[in-house]
């Protein structure tokens, strides 16, 4: 301490001491901290690992939402087609909020209600009108292509939905792996192919055997005769009628001509 | 008289206007070290100061996100940041003051932040007395009563103007300077006090 003795016997300290001490208390944030704010405001992303009937995932997220979901593996290869996909930096040390852990859990567990926050800036307004729509479908069932198409109002755009759903960044989390071909066929699948579509719906109780028997007989969908309404042969509606009053169609013109109206909720697509 | 060289925020503030996405990570890694240090010695607890800053900053983002390009360009970064970074702060502890009873000073009044700003050539014994002097100094400066600290951290620890500082705090010029000087006085006492103690024991 540059001081000189003071009549008390202790040392007096110049301001310009203090001054300098003070300077010096000056400290280096931890390097984690300018990443966790450019996470919360979505300029980077972090990654987290989930459990999956198909294997572990890792997910991108950031403080906007979820933004990508793929199947761990080689980090060099997901950190390339993350910054492919969103242009992002990925970040180490972000944590996930506990309550967006939780949702994603709930989500890949099936339940469609748990409220997933997604980044989906710079996609197509087509696409994600298509992935959100594919969130309508219950855990256990299957739409198919035109049905999404018909809902999302473009009933003509049965390919491009195709596409999109092919592009979904985020699936599990968004189930495109429950929409299937017009025909009932399982059809492609992005994480994956189909395969792991087919794993992934046999974990969420689907009878896919039972499901390619009806499609491989020109059956669309399944009508009850004591209630006079038809349905996509996975709603659980449809699953509730007994044999005894089952009836089969290979189309809505078919049902509507034997006099039937579509189910309201899993909404037959009027134009399919 | 400033040593910190304002020009840069002026032209950080153009980019901001420009393309805040595509700038606002210079921002972050610009004014981190400064928002951290400025909460930490508030604080005195680096979980909070870590919590506060990171706050700021979104906050600032969000805030930036809704201004117009013609006010972004006109901020002044430094002071703007710096008041967004109390009003976090306070924030804090008014939330962490609802939960729990007040702390004691002295078990706040040690600087986890011990250590790194020794001399390279500076060899064990003084690296270690350096760090406990400087955790001495910032456990002094924790006990300083806020309306003093706060404008004794803007003015020494960071080396905002007091013109900024006036624009932070709502106080003029002269009364920082009075409370500056006051605080400076108030840490050199506390320190010869404690030099007293040690002295006689």
């Amino acid at each position: 301490m540059n001081g000189h003795p003071h009549p008390t016997g202790a040392t007096s300290v110049a301001l310009e001491t203090v001054e300098s001490a003070l300077h010096d208390l000056r400290a280096k944030a931890p390097p984690r901290l300018a990443d966790r704010a450019l996470v919360e405001v979505g300029l980077a992303d972090g990654l987290e690992r989930f459990d999956s009937p198909i294997g572990r995932l890792v997910v991108a997220w950031n403080g906007r939402g979820v933004a990508m979901v793929d199947l761990d593996g080689d980090g060099t290869a997901i950190a390339e087609r993350h910054r492919r996909l969103t242009g992002r930096p990925l970040v180490d040390d972000a944590r996930m909020p506990a309550r967006l852990r939780r949702a994603i859990e709930r989500r890949l567990a099936g339940d469609r209600r748990a409220t997933v926050p997604l980044d989906l800036r710079g996609r197509a307004p087509f696409e994600a009108a298509v992935w959100r729509k594919a969130l309508d479908i219950p855990r256990g069932e299957v739409r198919p292509y035109g049905w999404i198409a018909a809902e999302i109002g473009r009933p003509r755009a049965v390919r491009a939905v195709g596409s999109a759903l092919g592009r979904n960044p985020v699936p599990l989390v968004v189930p495109c792996h429950r929409v299937v071909r017009t025909d009932g066929s399982i059809g492609q699948y992005s994480l994956g192919g189909p395969t792991m579509k087919r794993r992934v719906l046999s974990a969420e109780g689907l009878d896919l055997e039972g499901l390619e028997r009806l499609a491989a007989s020109g059956t669309r969908y399944l009508g009850s005769d004591t209630t006079r309404i038809y349905c996509h042969p996975t709603c659980h509606h449809a699953r509730r009628i007994s044999d005894a009053h089952r009836m089969t169609f290979r189309n809505a013109d078919a049902a509507r001509r034997a006099g039937y109206r579509a189910c309201r909720v899993c909404r037959p697509a009027v134009a399919a | 008289m400033d040593v910190t060289d304002r020009s840069d925020d002026a032209g950080l503030a153009r980019a901001l206007a420009d393309d805040l996405d595509a700038a606002f990570e210079r921002l972050v890694r610009d004014q981190v070290d400064r928002l951290y240090s400025i909460a930490l010695r508030l604080t005195g607890d680096r979980r909070d100061a870590e919590e506060i800053a990171q706050d700021a900053l979104v906050r600032a983002y969000r805030a930036l996100s809704t201004y117009d390009a013609e006010r972004i360009t006109a901020l002044r970064l430094r002071p703007w940041l710096t008041t967004i970074c109390l009003n976090a702060a306070r924030n804090r502890r008014r939330r962490q003051a609802d939960r729990q009873p007040p702390v004691s000073l002295s078990v706040v009044a040690v600087d986890p932040d011990a250590g790194p700003l020794v001399d390279a050539g500076a060899g064990p014994e003084a690296a270690a007395t350096a760090a406990s002097e400087r955790d001495r100094w910032a456990a002094l400066l924790g006990q300083l009563p806020r309306r003093y600290r706060e404008p004794v951290i803007l003015r020494h620890v960071d080396e905002l103007s007091y013109l900024e500082m006036a624009e932070v705090l709502g106080r003029s010029e002269g009364t920082l300077r009075a409370q500056v000087h006051r605080g400076l006085a108030m840490l050199r006492a506390a320190w010869e006090a404690a030099e007293r103690t040690e002295a006689i024991a």
